[in-house]
């Protein structure tokens, strides 16, 4: 017995002893020459340690990639740390406009505009206009923060629809012309829903992703100038183009298109569910593309889906989708060494890195002047960005408040606890109520 | 008059006490930093002493400071609100349905949860075969983690496939298939299964070592006295595992109060408020709308509450006790 005990001993000391052995092929390099970066993308540090050894033989600077998953976490790490003064070099925000504007105004951001402007703009230049946008803060912006450029794109996404493509010829949809009016949308999901399989499925859980899908619908019907005006109280969420959008949620809910358990499912249990063809339809974003590559890599057929833009609901707008800006990065405006922290930004936005980038990562690149590599899978969601804006442009942004309950509205009209008429009321008042405090 | 006078006399020797008092307790520290060993005790004493007040009471003072204040959580600048987020706690309907869900979980894990840890108790006092084996397994669900039993739950009660569902088809109730958790009627008391799952266990373990303790002279000379079961549970167990149903109890009001990683992991909150619960509002309020003063104030309100409850089961213990 003391034998195996003492065996046991051993065994269990060899294990401390080892985990406390320090890893061989860790690069050593001088503090002046070391930087940090923080990012969440548990799903891109191979490649973004890749680069930055790459980086490292080219300068001798060296890129310390550190990851903090998941992104609940992680937004939870930079704030305690900015309150500590205690940012890395490079970091990525995480969060609203409003969030990012706090972020500026204490001083943790770096203005960019002037590095993005030098040479007759050729930095900014390289990226898309919608990333360059969503990056920005406008002049007059309602968060009082100087206008600017203050963040760096490395990648740009599109949300859109996602039809399984074998599904759609079973239920007798082809699947080359898939939907483009609101009727067709509706019948397709009927045939769909004949053949025993689930129609439309996201991560309504997260409120975010049915507040965007209602703002594509919003985009449509009413057009910018009166989403903006409704942010800014002058047009009432009981006005009848607010009460058409709620009223579709409503449609579809009714016919019972939206998957089971749509309002307390997660983004990535949408994603997985699509992957194992439980549901014909997601509304979901580009990086869409790598997380059901990943899920699928041991399934006997690959995913055969395509990519199709919202239903056009009227004639009175264009169809709109959120698109710009994806992965972002800041520079710590606190840094000693933020002059090596946009060199290296500068070097990770060229074309041959960003070519690496959306191979590697099947996302599509910031960097509108390589394009012609990214993945067919990509292109889909590459083409649509002509149809793409972002609430984060926007001069005005909804109150937080009104916000959760805007998105907890749609839950309710989906459970068909509440009708659309009663979410909007609810909405009115509340807004009249935020509006009011404000004041 | 006369009953002015006499509050006033009584204040003034308050006052006096007090004042003799810190200047006896003056004179003491004073002598004390003459005396060596008595300096070197308060060394010994002044790590932990460090560490309680960077750790516990400057967080504390903190929070009940911000909560007057109106601070996105970052910027150097905080505004003075005064009682403001206090009284806004008070409006906030939200706030206060998400209250009210999480004492029905409290409810229901009081009476069933601590009910069957209570029976499972009670069975494993007894000296059954393999009781070591069902202590270990009962305790199992408490050790796990929230998030990863949340996920677990989720997937038994998936609609329509899941093994909860199937299970009721099976048994011929297909009228009982639903979506569990989606469905408003049922995503509160779906979740507050779960939650009593995991932790019955703790309230097992409890309640056994409780039994355990009762002498078993006493249970002999009930049961030579002619008391059957019941009676010697009525007469015997109950009342000398008061202090241990106290204790059980607390616990259980402050663990269920506070639930929050299996609501992340199974509804998030939702559908719509229905399984919100006020440490989801407070993380609203903190990340979501970034208020962290009303967040603060939502803390305070909650722990206020949190101990008028205790406070209020202490006296009524109490009171059983005395009777």
């Amino acid at each position: 017995m003391r034998r195996i005990m003492g065996l046991m001993i051993g065994i269990f000391a060899a294990v401390l002893i080892s985990g406390c052995a320090v890893k061989k092929d860790k690069i050593d390099v001088p503090p002046e020459k070391q930087l940090t970066m923080w990012h969440w993308l548990s799903d891109r540090q191979d490649v973004l340690e890749k680069l930055s050894k790459k980086y490292y033989e080219k300068t001798g600077i060296y890129v310390k990639m550190e990851l903090f998953s998941p992104s609940e976490a992680y937004k939870q790490k930079i704030m305690a740390s900015a309150q500590t003064d205690t940012l890395p070099e490079i970091y990525g925000i995480l969060g609203s406009k409003r969030d990012k504007a706090n972020f500026i105004k204490s001083g943790h951001v770096m203005p960019l505009s002037a590095e993005m402007k030098k040479n007759d703009s050729e930095w900014k230049k390289q990226f898309f206009r919608q990333a360059i946008n969503s990056v920005s803060f406008s002049e007059g912006n309602e968060f009082k923060v100087p206008a600017g450029i203050y963040e760096v794109p490395l990648d740009v996404v599109t949300i859109q629809f996602i039809y399984n493509k074998d599904i759609f010829k079973k239920a007798g949809i082809d699947p080359d012309n898939p939907p483009v009016t609101w009727e067709e949308f509706v019948k397709a999901g009927e045939k769909v829903k004949a053949t025993g399989v689930d129609y439309l499925i996201s991560g309504f859980g997260e409120p975010w992703l049915a507040s965007c899908l209602a703002s594509n619908f919003a985009w449509n019907i009413m057009g910018e100038n009166k989403m903006l005006a409704t942010y800014r109280g002058e047009v009432s969420y009981t006005d009848p183009d607010w009460i058409k959008v709620f009223s579709l949620f409503d449609q579809l809910a009714k016919k019972g298109l939206f998957a089971s358990g749509i309002v307390i499912l997660s983004n990535k249990e949408a994603e997985l569910n699509f992957s194992l063809g439980r549901a014909a339809l997601a509304f979901n974003g580009s990086w869409a593309v790598n997380v059901y590559d990943e899920m699928t890599k041991e399934a006997a057929k690959p995913l055969d889906y395509g990519v199709m833009l919202p239903p056009k609901v009227s004639n009175a707008n264009p169809v709109g989708i959120w698109g710009g800006a994806g992965t972002r990065l800041v520079v710590n405006a606190k840094s000693s060494k933020k002059d090596l922290a946009v060199e290296f930004l500068k070097w990770l936005t060229m074309p041959e890195q960003q070519k690496e980038w959306a191979i590697e990562t099947k996302n599509i690149p910031a960097n509108k002047n390589c394009i012609d590599l990214v993945p067919d899978k990509v292109k889909g969601f590459l083409e649509a960005m002509k149809y793409a804006y972002h609430p984060d442009t926007f001069p005005v942004q909804e109150d937080p408040v009104v916000q959760e309950a805007f998105s907890k509205g749609l839950q309710a009209i989906i459970i068909q606890e509440k009708t659309p008429q009663q979410v909007a009321e609810e909405l009115d008042k509340l807004k009249k109520k935020q509006m009011e405090k404000q004041k | 008059m006369a009953f002015v006078d006499k509050s006033n006399e009584k204040i003034n020797a308050l006052v006096r006490k007090y004042i003799n008092d810190a200047k006896e307790n003056l004179e003491y520290l004073k002598k004390s930093f003459k005396d060596p060993n008595i300096l070197t005790n308060y060394l010994f004493v002044l790590p932990a002493f460090i560490l309680f007040i960077v750790f516990g009471l400057y967080p504390f003072f903190k929070v009940f400071q911000l909560s007057t204040m109106a601070w996105d959580g970052l910027s150097k600048h905080m505004t003075f609100v005064g009682m403001q987020n206090f009284i806004e706690v008070l409006h906030d309907k939200v706030w206060w349905a998400s209250v009210l869900n999480a004492s029905w979980i409290t409810f229901l894990a009081l009476t069933i949860q601590n009910g069957v840890a209570l029976i499972l108790a009670l069975m494993c006092a007894k000296d059954i075969r393999g009781g070591h084996v069902y202590r270990v397994i009962f305790y199992l669900p408490p050790v796990l983690s929230g998030i990863v039993i949340g996920l677990i739950w989720k997937w038994i009660f998936r609609y329509p496939d899941g093994i909860l569902n199937f299970a009721l088809v099976k048994m011929g109730m297909q009228h009982l298939v639903r979506d569990w958790l989606s469905n408003p009627a049922t995503a509160l008391n779906a979740v507050a299964v779960v939650h009593m799952w995991r932790g019955f266990g703790w309230g097992f373990v409890i309640l056994l070592a409780g039994l355990q303790n009762i002498p078993h002279q006493i249970y002999e000379a009930a049961r030579v006295d002619g008391a059957n079961a019941w009676h010697r549970f009525i007469y015997i167990t109950v009342p000398l595992m008061i202090p241990v149903f106290i204790l059980v109890s607390i616990l259980t009001i402050l663990g269920s109060m506070q639930i929050y990683d299996i609501i992340a992991a199974t509804t998030n909150g939702g559908p719509s408020y229905h399984t919100e619960v006020p440490v989801t509002r407070i993380l609203a309020s903190m990340q979501g709308a970034g208020r962290f003063g009303y967040a603060c104030a939502q803390g305070i309100v909650f722990g206020v509450l949190l101990l008028s409850v205790s406070m209020f089961q202490l006296w009524v213990s109490k009171k059983m006790k005395q009777e």
